[in-house]
C-alpha cells in the first residue's frame, strides 16, 4: 500500500471512530430516556406531584420535592449570583494582576473540578453545626452555592473578557467612573453569557444529590417548606430515596421524579439556548 | 481657553522609556497634528491630556501637563471631571452597543441628567454638529451598530461633543475609514476648531498637511520637531523630519 492510500485510510478511520463515539453517547442517552419513559410514564399524573410522601407508593408524590427544590433554586439563585457575579466583577476588572490574585485565579479554577460531595462536607462542619443552622434550606442553598459560585466566577470573569476594552475606554473618555462604565456597558454588554453561564450552573445545581444528603436533605418530610429554615428535601433526593426501597413499586415513581426533574432541567438548558441565541444577533463587535 | 503645557515630560511603560523629556505648547482653537512612526510615543503624548494612560500597567511618569493652568497630573484633579473637558476619538470607531441616541446620551446620563427633553435636545445639537442628523434623525432608536464605519466615527465625535468638551484629542480616527468618510470627517474637523482645541494623531502625511495648522514630529520618544504645518512640510529643520515627510522611511 502506498503512502497516499494509507494516509487516506487512516482519514476514513477516524472519521468512523468519531461517528461512532458519537453515536454511542447519543444511543445510551436515548436507551436511559426511553427506559426512564417506559417505566415512569404511567405513573405521572397531576396526583403525584401534588401528593405528599408516603410509604404507600401507590400514594406517594413528590409535592414536597417539588417545592422543596424550587425553593433551593430561589435561595441558591440569591446566594450565589450575588456573590460569584460580583467576585467575577471585582477580579476582572478592580483587582491588581500580580501574584496574590493569580493564585486566587488558579484556586477558582480548581474549584471547578472539586467532587460536590466535598462541598457537602464543608456545608455540614459549617452551616449545620458550627452557624447551627441544622438541616435547613439555609443551609443547603449555602452548600449549593458554594458549589456553583466558583463556575459563576469564571463565567462573568470570561463574559467580561469577551467585551472589547474600547468599550471601557470610551466610556472612561466621557467622564464615567469605573463603577459607571461596568454598571452601564460592560454589564449590559456582557449579560447575555453570564445569564447563561448562571442558568447552566443552576440546571446542574438542581440535580446535585451528593452534597445535599450530607447537609441532611435526606428525610421525611411530611410537609411542604414555609421558611428558609424549614427543613426540606428535593427531587433528586426523593428519587434517590425511593431508589433504594425494595419495593417495584418504588422504582416507578423513582422513573416518573426524574422525568419531572429532567423536564426542569430541558427548561433550564432551554432558556439559557434562547437568551445565548437573542444576545449573539443583537450584540456584534 | 488657555493653551495645553506639556512640560519636560518623561513617561516609562517598565524598562521601557517611551517619551523622553518632551515639552511642547499646543494652541487653542486649532488643530495639532501628532506624526511619527509606530512606536514613536505619539499616541502615548495624546493620551496624556485625559489622563487615559493611567489604566496601563506599569506606566509611570514625571513632568506636568497643564490645562488651564492646572497640572492635571495633581492628586487633587477628579479624572472623570477631567475627560469631560478633553474628550477622545479613538481609533476604530467605538460606539456603545446600544442605540444612537443612547450613544450620544450617555455622557448625559451619567452626570445625572434624564430629561427627555434636554437629552433629546443635545442629542439632536451634537448630531448637527458632528454632520450627522441629517443621516440618522429618523433612525435614532436603530442600533448604533447598523451605521456604516464612518457613520460610527462621526457619532463618536457627536458622542464626545454632547459632554461640552473644550478640547478634543483624535488617535489615527481616519485609518479605519474610506477615503470618502475620511474625507468627510476631515472636514468636519476643520469645522470643529473653530469651537475646540483639536490634537489628532495619524499616519497620514496629507491628512496631517490637510487638516492642521500647527505639526509635531516624534521619534523614538522624542519630539523632534514643532512648528507650523506649513514651515514642516516645506521646509523642515531636521534631516529625520525631512526623510519621514517625504516617505524615505517610516
Amino acid at each position: 500500500m502506498n503512502r497516499t492510500k494509507k494516509n487516506r485510510l487512516n482519514d476514513s478511520l477516524f472519521k468512523y471512530f468519531g461517528i461512532l463515539n458519537t453515536l454511542l453517547g447519543l444511543i445510551m442517552l436515548a436507551v436511559f430516556i426511553f427506559i426512564i419513559l417506559q417505566t415512569g410514564l404511567s405513573r405521572l399524573s397531576w396526583d403525584f406531584i401534588t401528593s405528599l410522601p408516603s410509604r404507600f407508593p401507590e400514594k406517594a408524590g413528590i409535592y414536597t420535592a417539588l417545592i422543596g427544590t424550587f425553593w433551593m433554586l430561589a435561595l441558591t439563585i440569591i446566594f450565589s449570583v450575588t456573590l460569584g457575579v460580583s467576585a467575577g466583577i471585582y477580579l476582572e476588572e478592580y483587582a491588581r494582576k500580580g501574584f496574590f490574585s493569580r493564585m486566587l485565579e488558579i484556586n477558582i479554577s480548581n474549584l471547578v473540578g472539586v467532587p460536590s460531595v466535598i462541598y457537602g462536607i464543608l456545608g455540614l462542619a459549617l452551616f449545620n453545626r458550627y452557624l447551627g443552622l441544622g438541616g435547613s434550606l439555609l443551609a443547603g442553598s449555602f452548600t449549593l452555592s458554594l458549589l456553583i459560585i466558583p463556575v459563576i466566577i469564571v463565567t462573568t470573569r470570561e463574559s467580561l473578557k469577551a467585551v472589547p476594552r474600547t468599550i471601557k475606554e470610551a466610556a472612561y473618555a466621557l467622564g464615567a467612573t469605573r463603577w459607571q462604565a461596568i454598571s452601564r456597558q460592560l454589564l449590559p454588554a456582557a449579560s447575555g453569557s453570564i445569564v447563561t453561564g448562571i442558568i447552566l450552573a443552576l440546571a446542574r445545581a438542581i440535580g446535585e444529590a451528593a452534597p445535599l444528603i450530607v447537609v441532611g436533605a435526606l428525610v421525611y418530610v411530611p410537609f411542604i417548606p414555609n421558611s428558609p429554615l424549614d427543613d426540606y428535601t428535593l427531587l433528586p433526593i426523593q428519587i434517590f430515596n425511593w431508589t433504594s426501597r425494595p419495593q417495584p413499586e418504588f422504582q416507578v415513581n423513582a422513573s416518573a421524579g426524574i422525568i419531572v426533574l429532567l423536564f426542569l432541567t430541558f427548561v433550564l438548558n432551554g432558556i439559557s439556548i434562547y437568551l445565548r441565541n437573542k444576545w449573539q444577533k443583537k450584540v456584534k463587535w | 481657553m488657555n493653551q495645553l503645557i506639556a512640560k519636560n515630560i518623561n513617561v516609562w511603560y517598565g524598562d521601557n522609556h517611551a517619551l523622553q523629556d518632551v515639552s511642547m505648547i499646543i494652541d487653542p482653537f486649532q488643530v495639532t497634528a501628532l506624526i511619527g512612526p509606530s512606536g514613536c510615543g505619539k499616541s502615548t503624548f495624546l493620551r496624556l491630556f485625559n489622563r487615559m494612560n493611567d489604566y496601563i500597567e506599569n506606566f509611570r511618569m514625571e513632568g506636568e501637563i497643564l490645562i488651564n493652568d492646572i497640572n492635571i497630573y495633581d492628586p487633587v484633579v477628579n479624572t472623570e471631571e477631567l475627560r469631560k473637558k478633553v474628550g477622545m476619538v479613538f481609533q476604530k470607531p467605538n460606539p456603545f452597543p446600544s442605540s444612537i441616541y443612547e450613544n450620544v446620551a450617555f455622557g448625559m446620563r451619567i452626570q445625572g441628567m434624564n430629561k427627555k427633553s434636554e437629552l433629546d435636545e443635545v442629542v439632536e445639537t451634537s448630531l448637527k454638529k458632528a454632520v450627522l442628523w441629517d443621516e440618522v434623525k429618523d433612525s435614532l432608536k436603530k442600533p448604533a451598530f447598523s451605521l456604516s464605519g464612518g457613520q460610527q466615527q462621526r457619532l463618536c465625535i457627536a458622542r464626545t461633543l454632547a459632554v461640552e468638551p473644550e478640547v478634543i484629542l483624535m488617535d489615527e480616527p481616519a485609518s479605519a475609514l474610506d477615503p470618502i468618510s475620511t474625507s468627510k470627517l476631515e472636514n468636519l474637523i476643520f469645522e470643529l476648531k473653530k469651537s475646540y482645541t483639536i490634537v489628532i494623531v495619524t499616519h497620514n502625511m496629507q491628512q496631517a498637511g490637510r487638516i492642521s495648522d500647527k505639526t509635531a514630529f516624534f521619534y523614538m520618544g522624542k519630539l523632534i520637531e514643532y512648528d507650523t504645518t506649513k514651515r514642516m512640510f516645506l521646509k523642515p529643520a531636521h534631516l529625520q523630519t525631512q526623510n519621514y515627510i517625504t516617505g524615505r522611511f517610516g
